[in-house]
């Protein structure tokens, strides 16, 4: 038991749990003590003794779990337990519940824990589109409400979205560029560790006196500023989950800029990695503002600052231009990726390179710059100076543009192609072109000042969201969990029950989302309990549709559990891709290559007789080989 | 290498947009008009309905196509063509979008302006915003309030003087097309000329509470006369305590912040 309680691990994660809260609170206790205030107090913006403590718990747990061990022995100059990668492989399902730093197990991390988080946010919308099936308060009352659309939005967002794209790239991109693992292995355990504490702190805040946070996702000063408790718990949650999430992104820039395989040159990088690279150098841009907005208001509500008390000089309006300066390139955040994914998948399911690749790349790194310019458009009615409207609109409306152009490159790519459809992961594909074209759309549209002046904050704006983080990023989700299925597991899913999940989601994505455009644009607003009951049919069909959507979802999770434990076998390649992660064996072996390959030409090469992608370690050195550079990557510590 | 019916997919887009757009064009999505604003707003949305239906048909036909003409046969385990671009066709598809989404700027640009012309007859009706209630001030027919409705005459140019005394509120009315937020601490206002009489009802569109849902108000639109009867019939003046200006407006909040020790609901508090 002792030996147990010093290792790190579960035991010692609890222990550094209770001692980083009893820390926390007593800090509080004391220092309040000594200062001669109350030791307690409760006030529904205060609460020090519960917020320091929040704050306190989860380093304590962290330190205790070992996630900084190995630096805590190097910094004070302890022998260092040696890198010899132990930590790396699992080998039972118990592997997958400790401090690992192989970046294939932290992706199964991520996405299994990020698909609970999914589940948990649509139940939550279960619940709301339960309230709304008829006008009038039945289920739940006001508050409570609120505060589930806000949950709902932020667990979306901050715990399943943004991360399982993370995860995903976890294990594929370092396969994909030929990398033994990421640059930095131990922060990359981090992140990922550092994402159900987020979760977890946003759940808790139910538990919370007053109840959850409930100033809805964007969390608007001042009513944010004087919410109950829970708020503090969504200001505190959004610092993990943005510290995950930042430090994934420099970890993935490193790793791409510094570990690609000899000869992948930028141009010979596959799509999905060049949108992991605009999507980082979004999120480490932008994600510091939502950060520094949450702990804006944080210290409005706990220390008595005045950053948004208008009373005192305080600005309120400037609240929304910090958060959405990081909010609106957080929707190419959860898309961008999305757009590689949909990239590999067309390709390699329609044998043929993608249409205009260097455009396609040049598009992404357009949408990211431009991504920078648009923010205000969420602000074209909230009293903001006038004069930033209408340059504001030109940019949103431009970034339509290569927004257009990855579209039509994908259709382009079917062209002449040789186009397979038994993949349920090509299904999503080609239906997230519609669906997202749908959403794009009505993105415009709402960047046109006099139209938004009308529909803002109206259920319009709910239909195009979900359009594109529905229809949009959650499809290029499954698309992408269906194609590496394989990769990841070494078995194959069932392709029946993949198109029942498929046609359902379909289905429902449009039966739910379609009629909130309608309702929208007639007069209902969002973030209301009840509405008025000319609305009735369309929110009763809306409340079916999610239902059957919810519904369709649990198909999927049956055929992910119980493929992975029983599925046949998939073979190294089952689509027969180019790309280097389909090169090595299904799952792959601990360290990824025996031997870094060496990349020899473009990632789409198909209809090429004898055109090659990378040569793998242990191929014969063969005459027509043109690369001579030798390898120098090593594994990183 | 077959040629693209070019011809025939061309007349496809033209014959599916145009249905769409027919289709699209006979419902009245945004509802009743009854401003003179709501014209050129709901002019601008069939435009843009009529070339969304267009981009729309463009990705469905060459989509429809591509599967229709270019599906592999099962077993088929040959490749495609390894066409790997045509720098004229993206260019096409980079400028074209480029057009017409600049278009569309210029044409709400215009619309903008077109809606927010001022008139110097206008009437001024300050607008108070609270959790979880909407009252109104008549500063020309000596500051008359109303409570939780507000009438105006029908034809003449209105202005309200947004004031929020809490949090952020939102002032929409849908079948007048306008919306502004009510934000502490700043002016704003929001301009409207009504041109239907008839009851309407005024909506919080931003999330201001749990009493967000129910922060209604009713609008009457009317002839001159009947306004002119139904301000008379007013007794109330607008309390002292709500305020006109800005400045006077904090100055008032100073003054109440220091009576009572904190304001509720706006998190200001004191220990």
């Amino acid at each position: 038991m002792a030996a147990a309680i010093r290792q790190p691990g579960w035991y010692r994660g609890a222990i550094g749990l209770v001692l980083g809260a009893a820390f926390g609170f007593g800090l509080v206790v004391a220092l309040r003590a000594i200062s001669g205030l109350d030791v307690f107090q409760t006030e529904q913006t205060g609460y020090p003794h519960i917020v320091v403590p929040l704050i306190t718990a989860p380093f304590g747990f962290l330190f205790g779990f070992g996630a900084f061990d190995y630096w805590f022995r190097w910094a004070a100059g302890k022998p260092t337990i040696p890198e010899d990668h132990s930590g790396h492989g699992a080998y039972s399902w118990k592997d997958y519940f400790k401090f690992n730093t192989d970046h294939k197990v932290i992706g199964t991390q991520y996405v299994v824990t990020t698909m609970i988080f999914f589940l948990i946010g649509g139940l939550l919308a279960l619940l709301i589109r339960a309230e709304l099936a008829q006008p009038g308060a039945q289920i739940v009352a006001a508050n409570t409400y609120n505060g589930l659309f806000s949950t709902h939005a932020v667990v979306m967002i901050f715990l399943f979205i943004i991360p399982i794209f993370a995860g995903l790239a976890n294990y594929v991109l370092p396969l994909m560029i030929g990398a033994p693992d990421m640059a930095f292995p131990r922060l990359n355990a981090l992140s990922f560790w550092l994402l159900p504490i987020a979760g977890i702190i946003f759940l808790a805040s139910f538990l919370a006196p007053g109840g959850a946070f409930d100033a809805g996702w964007t969390g608007y000063a001042p009513l944010s500023t004087g919410a109950p408790l829970g708020q503090s718990f969504f200001n505190i949650g959004v610092q993990f989950a943005g510290a995950s999430s930042i430090a994934t992104a420099l970890n993935f820039l490193v790793t791409i800029i510094t570990m690609r395989a000899p000869g992948m040159n930028l141009w010979r990088m596959p799509l999905l990695v060049w949108a992991n690279l605009s999507t980082s150098l979004l999120v480490v841009g932008a994600t510091p503002f939502v950060a520094g907005a949450q702990f804006m208001v944080f210290f409005d509500r706990i220390l008595g600052m005045n950053f948004f008390n208008f009373l005192e000089g305080g600005d309120v309006i400037s609240y929304q231009h910090i958060f959405w300066f990081y909010s609106h390139p957080a929707v190419y955040i959860m898309m961008l990726p999305g757009f590689g994914i949909v990239s590999e998948i067309i390709s390699t399911h329609a044998r043929k390179p993608v249409f205009g690749y260097r455009l396609m790349a040049l598009a992404l790194i357009g949408i990211v710059v431009l991504s920078y310019s648009v923010w205000a458009h969420h602000m074209f009615v909230a009293g903001m100076f006038d004069w930033l409207r209408v340059p504001i609109m030109i940019t949103t409306l431009l970034i339509a543009v290569p927004t257009g152009i990855k579209v039509f490159s994908w259709l382009g790519t079917l062209f002449y192609g040789k186009i397979h459809t038994y993949s349920t992961a090509m299904l999503f594909s080609l239906a997230f072109i519609i669906t997202f074209t749908v959403g794009g759309i009505s993105g415009v549209m709402l960047g046109m000042i006099p139209i938004d002046i009308h529909v803002s904050d109206t259920y319009f704006v709910v239909a195009h969201i979900h359009f594109v983080l529905f229809g949009g990023s959650v499809f290029t989700i499954f698309a992408g969990i269906y194609h590496w299925f394989p990769k990841m597991t070494g078995r194959m899913y069932d392709e029946r029950l993949g198109r029942v999940h498929f046609w359902g989601t379909v289905i429902g994505t449009w039966l739910t989302f379609i009629p909130m455009h309608w309702v929208g644009m007639d007069g209902m607003p969002r973030r209301v309990a009840d509405y008025a009951s000319q609305y009735g049919d369309w929110n009763l069909m809306i409340s079916i549709s999610a239902f059957l959507l919810g519904a369709t979802q649990l198909v999927f999770l049956y055929n992910m559990i119980v493929s992975w434990r029983f599925g046949p076998k998939a073979g190294n390649n089952p689509w027969r891709a180019n790309t280097i992660e389909w090169q090595v064996s299904s799952p792959p072996p601990v360290f990824n290559f025996d031997e870094i390959p060496r990349v020899v030409g473009g990632p789409y090469e198909y209809g090429t007789p004898g055109a090659r992608h990378a040569i793998m370690g242990g191929e014969g050195e063969g005459a027509e080989i043109p690369e001579t550079k030798p390898s120098t990557v090593t594994a990183p510590s | 290498m077959t040629r693209l019916p070019i011809l025939k997919m061309v007349l496809a887009v033209i014959v599916l947009s145009v249905i769409q757009s027919v289709i699209m064009l006979q419902f009245d999505w945004f509802g009743d008009a009854a401003s003179v604003e709501a014209g050129p707003i709901d002019t601008l949305l069939e435009v843009t309905i009529i070339l969304s239906s267009f981009v729309f048909a463009i990705v469905c036909v060459a989509l429809g196509y591509a599967l229709y003409k270019w599906r592999a046969k099962p077993g088929d385990e040959s490749d495609g063509l390894p066409i790997h671009g045509n720098t004229r066709l993206e260019i096409i598809w980079t400028v074209i979008p480029v057009i017409l989404v600049l278009g569309l700027g210029g044409y709400s640009w215009a619309v903008l302006e077109d809606i927010e012309k001022e008139d110097e007859n206008a009437l001024t009706i300050n607008t108070y915003a609270q959790q979880f209630a909407w009252t109104f001030g008549y500063p020309e027919n000596g500051n008359k309030w109303s409570e939780g409705e507000f009438h105006v005459p029908v034809g003449r140019q209105v202005h309200f003087e947004l004031q929020a005394q809490d949090v952020i509120h939102s002032f929409w009315v849908p079948e007048w097309r306008i919306k502004m937020d009510a934000v502490p601490g700043l002016a704003t206002d929001v301009i409207v000329t009504p041109e239907k009489e008839g009851t309407y009802q005024l909506i919080c569109t931003e999330l201001c509470g749990f009493g967000h849902t129910t922060m209604r108000a009713k609008v009457v639109v009317e002839s001159q006369e009947e306004f002119d009867a139904w301000i008379k019939e007013q007794t109330q003046e607008v309390p002292e305590d709500l305020l006109l200006t800005k400045d006077q407006y904090l100055e008032k909040q100073k003054q109440l912040e220091e009576q009572s020790g904190g304001i509720e609901g706006s998190g200001v508090q004191e220990e």
